[in-house]
């Protein structure tokens, strides 16, 4: 176990065990570095890191740039909009000529599925995903996983609830690859029409009941219901979403165990979660920011290595 | 490949050599109320433990002792063909003001020690830095660091590799000379 078996980080799915592992003992190195008054190492000073975000993004994109900027790398960001993406560029030839233009390593987060593994194949850079669709976002994953490490010293036989819209969730699907490996169970739980059909085909368990699935984990990670892609109506009002799957102070009270609970964010607070759970000691929402950028430290560390 | 070993310290004299290393200290710090060691990651560390543990018996002080990893430090990284794996730092008080004795078990090229200095001032601002180290090959430096305690001074040729061996890990301790 000494280096990571991919050349790129696309998607959970190519990473063995030992590689998550490895992540997570090379994170908490960073994390001990990000901790520290002076919150930098030169590991990087000579890597130009491309942050190509075709989608909008506040924390990943912070997250990532700030964990490049602690390993001393060149850092250019580009964002879609405003650019000749909009006179009809296509995707290789854009990242093309930023890469002529001496970048190592692209980040990228697109609204295809599938077009993170699409560039790796085209460039010579290394591409790690930041978010592909509704396929990936698998530093997202490790950073959740390692935040629950953290918090009961291993991931191995835990119950692992995933609440709220898994139909269009990259997240959903790499924490549920990413937990499997590590050893946990999970369960996914939603709306019928929010949950993709043969879900259960990857092995998890599945409740239309968020009392149901309360009551059986040991850590509830609660995703956003996503506004945006709400054109399609998937339930009749938000209101009633919240009636039926909005988790509160009164329903854990009720279920009465110390759930842990956990959100990628950005909270819609008072749909998905109320404010007087995300705010709580049971949260470890600011613990999975913080280690956000060590997980992703490691990752371009050991991408790079 | 024939690789062979050859060895240079047996237990009995590197035991000799490490009291003598104590008692340099002893003899230039005497008080060691603001003064700390700090072994670099790996090997160092394991030789620090040892220097640490002989200072405290024979002074009866507390001193403060810390590991530091310079891997992110390095001038190789993406330059050799092993990937570089970092190791833990533990140092859990503050080093500025006081007077670091770096420690590390074997100075080739100088390079890690660089590194090591760099990692350092990362933690704060010591007062003064001194370099222990166990074996010295000479004239192999690349850069110009040279020690403050040097156990022993050893002549090697290229492609030969300075390996010590400490009871804790490898069940004894002796310094070899392992040649390719």
């Amino acid at each position: 176990m000494s280096a990571i078996s991919t050349k790129h980080l696309i998607s959970i799915k190519d990473l063995s065990t030992e590689d998550i592992e490895l992540i997570f003992s090379t994170a908490d190195n960073f994390k001990e570095v990000i901790n520290r008054p002076i919150k930098k190492v030169p590991s990087l000073r000579d890597i130009t890191v491309a942050n190509i975000f075709f989608e909008n993004s506040t924390r990943t994109r912070l997250s990532f740039e700030l964990a490049e900027k602690r390993l001393s790398a060149d850092v250019v960001n580009f964002s879609a909009s405003g650019s000749s993406v909009s006179k009809g560029e296509t995707l290789v030839d854009t990242v093309k000529n930023i890469l002529a233009m001496k970048v190592d390593m692209v980040v990228m987060r697109h609204s295809s599925p599938g077009a993170c593994a699409f560039l790796a194949r085209n460039i010579d850079a290394k591409v790690i995903n930041a978010g592909d669709g509704a396929h990936e976002h698998p530093t997202q994953a490790l950073l959740d996983a390692f935040s629950i490490r953290e918090k009961y010293g291993k991931v191995a036989g835990l119950k692992v609830a995933i609440i709220g819209d898994i139909l269009h969730s990259r997240v959903a699907l790499s924490n549920i690859f990413c937990l499997q490996k590590l050893g946990a169970e999970v369960m996914v739980c939603g709306p019928t029409t929010l949950l993709p059909h043969h879900i259960a085909s990857l092995g998890v368990h599945v409740s239309h009941d968020v009392r149901e699935a309360l009551a059986w984990c040991d850590v509830a990670n609660i995703l956003r219901i996503q506004l945006e892609r709400q054109q399609t109506r998937y339930f009749p009002s938000l209101r009633e979403y919240t009636l039926r799957f909005g988790v509160n102070r009164a329903l854990l009270e009720e279920i009465g165990r110390d759930i842990t609970i956990m959100h990628p964010g950005p909270i819609n607070r008072g749909v998905e979660l109320d404010s007087d759970v995300a705010d709580s000691g049971q949260s470890i929402i600011l613990n999975q920011v913080e280690n956000g950028v060590a997980i992703r430290m490691a990752g371009l560390y050991l991408l790079a290595n | 490949m024939n690789t062979t070993r050859r060895l240079i310290i047996p237990a009995a004299q590197l035991r000799i050599t490490l009291e003598r290393l104590a008692a340099q200290l002893l003899e230039r710090h005497g008080d060691f109320s603001n003064t700390v060691l700090i072994g670099l990651q790996p090997r160092g560390s394991l030789l620090a433990a040892r220097l640490h543990q002989l200072i405290q018996e024979q002074s009866h002080q507390t001193i403060l002792f810390g590991k530091l990893d310079a891997t992110f430090y390095r001038d190789d990284f993406r330059r050799g063909k092993e990937p570089l794996i970092p190791n833990s730092n533990h140092i859990d008080f503050s080093i500025e003001g006081k007077h670091v004795i770096l420690v590390d078990d074997v100075l080739y090229t100088g390079r890690t020690v660089r590194a090591g200095l760099d990692a350092l001032l990362d933690f704060g601002r010591p007062e003064k830095v001194e370099l222990l180290v166990l074996v010295e090959r000479l004239y192999t430096q690349e850069i110009p660091i040279h020690p403050d305690y040097v156990g022993r001074k050893v002549n090697t040729m290229p492609g030969e590799k300075v390996v010590v061996s400490w009871s804790e890990t490898e069940g004894e301790d002796n310094i070899w000379i392992i040649s390719q």
